[in-house]
C-alpha cells in the first residue's frame, strides 16, 4: 500500500491582495511522479514553491491552511530544515557560476559549513552524479566550471546537487522548458529512475510531458485544483469539463 | 522576377539612388563628428599626462624616494614622509570604507523596496556630489576640533566618506545583476540566508565589488582638499595616526605654491608618482574584472 508523503489541507495563498491559490486539497503518494499542469498563471508554480516555502522570498505573501510533510506541518517547521528534506530544481539551470562541477554537487554541504573528508565528498559526488545520469559525461572534467556544460547537462547537474542532500521529495519547476528535445528526453528518462527512491512533484505546462512521465496528474486552473487523478484517467476520461477543454486544446 | 532583375530595377530608380547617397554622406558626417569630438577631448588629457611624465621623470631618483624634504636653500630632498603618510592614510580609509561600503551595497540590493533603502540611496547620491573641501571642513569640525589636533586618522575618515559612494554603488549595481535564481538555488539547498549572501552572492559579484574598491582608492589617492583640514601635513616621517601626517597630494600642493624652483621640481616628481600609482590601480581594476568575471 502506498503511503502519503505530502498532503495539503484547505491551502490558500495570496500575493498582496491577489489570491493565487484557492483551497487546495491534494495528497501526494510516496515514490510517485505527480505532474501539476495548467495554463500560465494558474498557480502551479506558486503551489510547489509553497511546498518548500520558497514563495516567502517574495514580499507581501500570506498563506492559510496547511501542508503536511508526513506528519509535520511545514509552516511550523524551520524552512532551512524543511528544504533539506524537500529539494528543488528550477526552470532555468542555475549551477553556481563560481564553482566547479564537483563543488556544485557538494555545495549543499560546503555552503552549510559541514566538514567532510575527501573520501566522503568523492562518494557523494560520484553517487549523486550517477543518480542524475551525468557521471559518465563529466567524470573527467569534474574540476571545470559548472557553467561550461550544456543546458541539459547543467540541469542534470542541478538535479545531482539537489539529490546530494538526500531529500525525500524533489520539486521540479518546469525543469525542461529551457532545454532542447534530446536533453528533455534524457531528463524524463531520469525521472523514471528517480521515482524508485524519491517522490517527485513536477510542474509542467507541456501536456505531453505530464502524460509521458507522471503517475498522477493535477490540473490547476485560476488558482483552483480542478481535477486530480491517475494520469491515465485524466487524459482518457476527464471528469471535469474544464479539464477536458484544456486537454483537447480548447484553451491554455 | 529574378534577383538580378530586381537589383537592376532598383538601380534604375534615380530617386532612390540619391536617397542612398544622402544617407551615406550623413553616415560619414556623423562618424567624423564623433571621432573629431573624441580627439578634441582626449588630446588635452594625453598632453597633461605627457607633460607630467616629462617634468616628473627627471625629478625621480632613489634619494627622492628615500629622503625627507630639505629646508629651503639646500638642494635635494625627497618625499619619503609623504609616501609613508599616503600609504597609511589611504590604507586606514580603505579598511574602514570597505566593510561599511560592501554592507550598505548588499543592503541596497537585497532590500531595494524599503524606505530605508530609498533614503540611503539618496544620501549616497548626495554624498557623491558633496565638494571634497566641504567634507574636509565637516571632519575638521567633528573630529579635529573634538580631538584637539590635526591627525592622520581624521584625514582617513574624510577620505572614507569620499570613497564610500563608489564602493556602495558598484556593490549594489553588481549584485543587482546577479540573477535571483542563484539565491534560490542556494536557499533551496537549505542554506541559511546569511550564508547564501556570504558564500554565493558576494563571490559571484567579486569582480564588480573589487573594481569598485580599487577605483574608490584611485579616487581618494589624489584628494587634497579634505586633507588640508585634517591630516594637515608633516615635514617629518610620522607613523602615529593621531598626529599630523604628510601625504602626496599635500606635498604637491605645498611645493607647487612655493616660490622656489627646486620645490617645483619636487612637486612634479610627486605628481608623477601619484599619476603612476593611479594608472596602476586602473590597470589592476581591468585585470580584476577579467580574472574574476563570472559567467552566469
Amino acid at each position: 500500500m502506498e503511503s502519503t508523503i505530502l498532503k495539503s489541507e484547505n491551502f490558500s495563498a495570496w500575493f498582496g491582495e491577489h489570491q493565487v491559490l484557492k483551497n487546495i486539497n491534494i495528497e501526494i503518494p510516496r515514490n510517485n511522479i505527480v505532474a501539476v499542469m495548467g495554463p500560465s498563471g494558474c498557480g502551479k508554480t506558486t503551489f510547489i514553491r509553497c511546498v518548500n516555502r520558497m514563495h516567502e522570498l517574495t514580499n507581501d505573501t500570506r498563506v492559510e491552511g496547511s501542508i503536511f510533510y508526513t506528519k509535520n506541518d511545514i509552516y511550523k517547521m524551520n524552512p532551512i530544515i524543511l528544504r533539506r528534506f524537500i529539494g528543488m530544481v528550477f526552470q532555468r539551470p542555475n549551477p553556481f557560476p563560481t564553482m566547479s562541477i564537483y563543488q556544485n554537487v557538494i555545495a549543499g554541504y560546503t555552503l552549510n559549513g559541514a566538514s567532510l573528508n575527501k573520501n566522503e565528498k568523492d562518494e557523494i559526488v560520484e553517487d549523486s552524479l550517477n543518480k542524475a545520469a551525468l557521471w559518465n559525461e563529466v567524470k573527467d572534467v569534474l574540476h571545470r566550471k559548472g557553467t561550461f556544460l550544456s543546458g541539459g547537462q547543467q540541469q542534470r547537474l542541478c538535479i545531482a546537487r539537489a539529490l546530494a542532500m538526500k531529500p525525500e521529495i524533489l520539486l521540479l519547476d518546469e525543469p525542461t522548458s529551457a532545454l532542447d528535445p534530446i536533453s528533455t528526453a534524457k531528463i524524463e528518462e531520469l525521472l523514471f529512475e528517480l521515482k524508485k527512491n524519491y517522490s517527485l512533484l513536477i510542474v509542467t505546462h507541456n501536456m505531453q510531458q505530464a502524460g509521458r512521465v507522471s503517475d498522477r496528474t493535477a490540473f490547476f486552473y485560476l488558482g483552483e485544483l480542478i481535477e486530480y487523478n491517475d494520469t491515465k484517467e485524466i487524459f482518457t476520461n476527464p471528469r471535469n469539463e474544464k479539464t477536458q477543454n484544456y486537454i483537447t486544446g480548447r484553451f491554455g | 522576377m529574378s534577383l538580378d532583375d530586381k537589383l537592376s530595377n532598383v538601380s534604375q530608380s534615380t530617386d532612390m539612388e540619391r536617397g542612398i547617397l544622402i544617407r551615406k554622406y550623413k553616415n560619414i558626417f556623423l562618424k567624423s563628428l564623433v571621432i573629431f569630438l573624441t580627439v578634441v577631448v582626449t588630446l588635452p588629457l594625453l598632453l597633461v599626462l605627457f607633460y607630467i611624465f616629462k617634468r616628473g621623470i627627471s625629478a625621480i631618483s632613489w634619494s627622492f624616494l628615500m629622503n625627507l624634504p630639505k629646508p629651503v636653500g639646500e638642494t635635494g630632498g625627497g618625499i619619503f614622509n609623504a609616501l609613508i603618510g599616503s600609504a597609511i592614510i589611504i590604507g586606514i580609509a580603505a579598511v574602514i570604507a570597505i566593510p561599511f561600503g560592501v554592507s550598505i551595497g548588499v543592503y541596497l540590493s537585497e532590500f531595494r523596496k524599503t524606505k530605508l533603502a530609498y533614503w540611503t540611496l539618496l544620501s549616497v547620491d548626495v554624498l557623491q556630489g558633496i565638494p571634497s573641501i566641504v567634507i574636509g571642513i565637516v571632519i575638521y569640525l567633528w573630529i579635529v576640533k573634538t580631538m584637539g589636533s590635526f591627525s592622520a586618522l581624521s584625514g582617513s575618515i574624510a577620505l572614507t566618506l569620499m570613497m564610500l559612494p563608489s564602493i556602495i554603488k558598484s556593490t549594489e549595481e553588481t549584485l543587482k545583476l546577479i540573477p535571483d535564481t542563484l539565491k534560490e538555488a542556494s536557499l533551496s539547498l537549505g542554506v541559511p540566508y546569511y550564508r547564501t549572501i556570504l558564500k554565493v552572492i558576494l563571490p559571484a559579484g567579486i569582480s564588480g565589488i573589487l573594481s569598485g574598491v580599487i577605483l574608490g582608492i584611485a579616487r581618494i589617492a589624489g584628494e587634497t582638499a579634505p586633507l588640508l583640514f585634517t591630516a594637515f601635513g608633516n615635514p617629518f616621517t610620522n607613523t602615529n595616526i593621531l598626529k599630523p601626517m604628510a601625504s602626496l597630494p599635500l606635498v604637491i600642493f605645498n611645493y607647487a605654491i612655493s616660490p622656489y624652483d627646486e620645490w617645483h621640481e619636487l612637486a612634479w616628481g610627486a605628481a608623477f608618482i601619484l599619476i603612476v600609482f593611479i594608472l596602476l590601480l586602473n590597470t589592476l581594476t581591468k585585470l580584476a574584472e577579467k580574472k574574476w568575471k563570472v559567467q552566469f
